[in-house]
């Protein structure tokens, strides 16, 4: 498999370096999982099976892009509140689509638009006023719910379009749904755009050194603010598809997606403190943390040691590639 | 107040009254706003300060009151603790087992919650001095590994507190009601800590790691030792849930953690460490807590309390958060 990968003959420098590289860990990762599923119970590594995973990772997937972005800009930046902004813009989807196709292009506009709000305020609080991103989005969090509350009065109303249920749901070419081919022209296009576009290499310029950034004139605020714009985008994004895949909305539909989003960054191989990484990492991270989620409820195994199991494989492959320097150095 | 908030410790003579009504202007604003929303309590509730109603006020407080100093150890010394929430889970259900009820055994049950507190907190610890993991991620992942465990231990909701514990909490002593008095223990618990050589080592961690290194500070043992110490007082507001609520719940403190930090913040902890005091915590806790009481009391209706809190929480976070940068200046 790492033959394929470096088609020229291989020093061992570089065979060390294609091995420790987190995005081949986490990648063989998930195929490790999809083996041991296939082991333990038959049928688990089948290609509808894994198809199907992958439907469910792409919800992660794309809710987890703003926050690689946000993550890469550096400034300790997190967003805490993608779960509740993905719920948000899904309930407010659900209303507006109210289960007809006409209403679908509004259905996706305004939640949208409602995400670029409050990553606007986020972006602004932490640029402008100088909050730390980890208590103005855990704030924002607590407003956002207030908002959700508000606007449906503690019940939730309304249904996906069937155009957009047919997308999660319906599987089209090779069996696989539109919603994981939607999830691939994201993951070409955003690792395209931070990797060859101005606007993504001044994330990595933010991300690496501020006040190089600053003096090499990349303009640090806007660049801050529109990660935490893009990130509220793309959880709105993520919540309406996951709306379809659900089909009717209710209150705290996508608020456990939160934390996941952060593995999967940190999985894929994004440094926590910014500047290096990609999309690509955290794609596969999401995958890992879906396989291991499902692989784990197919083993009939309770829900308390699932929790458990979870956490411990996630704090080893952590400690395989995510530690931090030490102090003597 | 004669002393001008701007004058610095060091410029009053050691042992001068005047030493003891010095802060900086983030403790002011933190007791600024723990007047104002007393003050609107006191006005809008004129029974808050009978005895009942400050029994059962402070009987919801004092869970948050602990869990936000074991949260502002971890942040002084420069770290994050995820697992607040589920470590109180977890101590709870283990104290609630050992105890059975009987009457007889509540003090084995109050050591049995610390004792888990101090374990799970001396894992945390081990995860983030020794493997050396990011605070955030890594309580994330213990997060879920403690929550499970507190489901292993006690699958559902319900058993028996023994009713020495319920009742005496709510009980008098002196006039005083217990659970102010559990509140002010919180408070002198922080105050001999913060006169010991660990909490000057785990500031000066938290201030700048390599120069508490440079300065032989032990740095990894203080790191673990920051996390056992949040762990025992996690165990603390365990007891004291379980004293409210007289049963167990494996779901308990599930909004703790986020809970915890946001009451750090309104006391004046700044998250990158190193400054602010536990004693800001407990401040800031009770101001959490009271602003949704206030909002109830002011005839908000259900649906917009939410909103109303969140949006006043993000305001004195900001307060807070540009006044302690002033301090800095």
């Amino acid at each position: 498999m790492t033959a394929m990968q470096s088609p020229a003959a291989p020093t061992a420098a570089r065979w060390r370096a294609i091995v420790t590289d987190p995005i081949f860990i986490a990648a063989a990762v998930a195929v490790a999982i999809v083996l041991v599923g296939q082991l333990v119970s038959p049928g688990f590594g089948a290609y509808s099976q894994v198809v199907g995973m992958v439907r469910v990772a792409s919800f992660l997937g794309i809710m987890a892009i703003g926050q690689t972005i946000v993550i890469l800009s550096g400034g300790d930046g997190i967003d805490l509140s993608v779960g509740k902004t993905a719920t948000l813009g899904a309930i407010v989807a659900a209303r507006i689509m109210d289960g007809s196709d006409s209403r679908l292009l509004l259905g996706i506009l305004v939640p949208v638009l409602v995400g670029a709000v409050i990553g606007l305020v986020n972006g602004l609080g932490i640029a402008y006023l100088r909050i730390p991103p980890f208590v103005m989005t855990l704030g924002m969090t607590g407003v956002v719910a207030g908002i959700a509350l508000a606007y449906t009065g503690g019940a939730a109303a309304g249904r996906s379009a069937p155009a957009l249920t047919g997308l999660v749901n319906n599987r089209g070419l090779f069996d696989v749904p539109g919603v994981v081919y939607v999830w691939i022209v994201l993951i070409v296009a955003v690792t395209w755009l931070l990797r060859r576009s101005v606007a993504g290499w001044n994330i990595y310029a933010v991300g690496s050194n501020r006040v190089a950034a600053n003096l090499s004139g990349v303009p640090v605020r806007r660049n801050v603010i529109m990660a935490y714009v893009a990130s509220s985008v793309f959880a709105c994004l993520g919540g309406i598809l996951l709306l379809g895949y659900t089909e009717s909305v209710f209150l705290n539909l996508a608020d456990s997606y939160t934390l996941p989003t952060v593995a999967a960054v940190i999985i894929g191989g994004t440094l926590a403190s910014g500047g290096v990484g990609g999309y690509l990492g955290t794609a596969i991270g999401a995958l890992v943390l879906t396989f291991l989620t499902s692989l784990l409820s197919t083993m009939n195994m309770p829900e308390s040691w699932r929790t458990i199991t979870s956490g411990v494989v996630l704090l080893v492959l952590l400690g395989m590639y995510g530690r931090q320097r030490k102090l003597r150095t | 107040m004669t002393t001008p908030p701007q004058t610095t410790v060091g410029a009053i003579r050691d042992g001068s009254w005047q030493r003891y009504l010095t802060f900086s202007l983030s403790t002011w604003v933190t007791i600024g706003l723990l007047i104002v929303v007393t003050a609107l309590n006191v006005a809008l509730q004129p029974t808050f300060f009978t005895t009942y109603s400050l029994t059962s006020n402070f009987a919801t407080f004092a869970p948050l009151v602990f869990a936000a100093v074991a949260q502002a150890v971890v942040v002084i010394g420069g770290g994050l603790d995820l697992s607040i929430g589920s470590i109180v889970a977890l101590a709870s259900v283990v104290a609630l087992t050992v105890m059975d009820g009987e009457p007889s055994r509540v003090a084995i049950g109050v050591l049995a919650a610390i004792v888990t507190g101090v374990i799970a907190g001396a894992i945390n610890g081990f995860i983030v001095g020794v493997i050396r993991l990011q605070p955030l991620i890594a309580t994330f992942a213990t997060n879920s590994v403690f929550a499970g465990a507190a489901l292993v231990v006690l699958p559902k909701p319900g058993g028996m507190v023994p009713s020495t514990m319920t009742t005496g909490y709510r009980s008098l002593v002196i006039g005083i009601p217990v659970s102010v008095l559990i509140v002010v223990l919180a408070i002198v618990l922080y105050w001999l800590l913060s006169r010991t050589r660990l909490m000057r080592h785990i500031r000066a961690v938290g201030g700048d790691r390599s120069a508490a290194f440079a300065s032989l500070v032990p740095v990894v043992r203080v790191q673990m030792a920051s996390y056992i110490v949040a762990g025992a007082f996690a165990g603390l507001a365990a007891l004291a849930i379980l004293a409210n609520t007289g049963s167990g719940d494996p779901f308990v403190g599930s909004s703790m953690a986020l809970d915890s930090i946001a009451a750090v913040v309104l006391g004046g902890i700044a998250l990158a460490g190193g400054r602010g005091s536990g004693i800001g915590a407990v401040a800031g806790a009770i101001i959490l807590a009271m602003v949704s009481t206030v909002l109830s009391f002011m005839g908000v209706p259900t649906t917009w309390r939410q909103l109303a809190s969140g949006v006043i929480i993000v305001a004195a976070i900001a307060l807070s958060v540009v006044m302690s940068r002033k301090d800095q200046r």
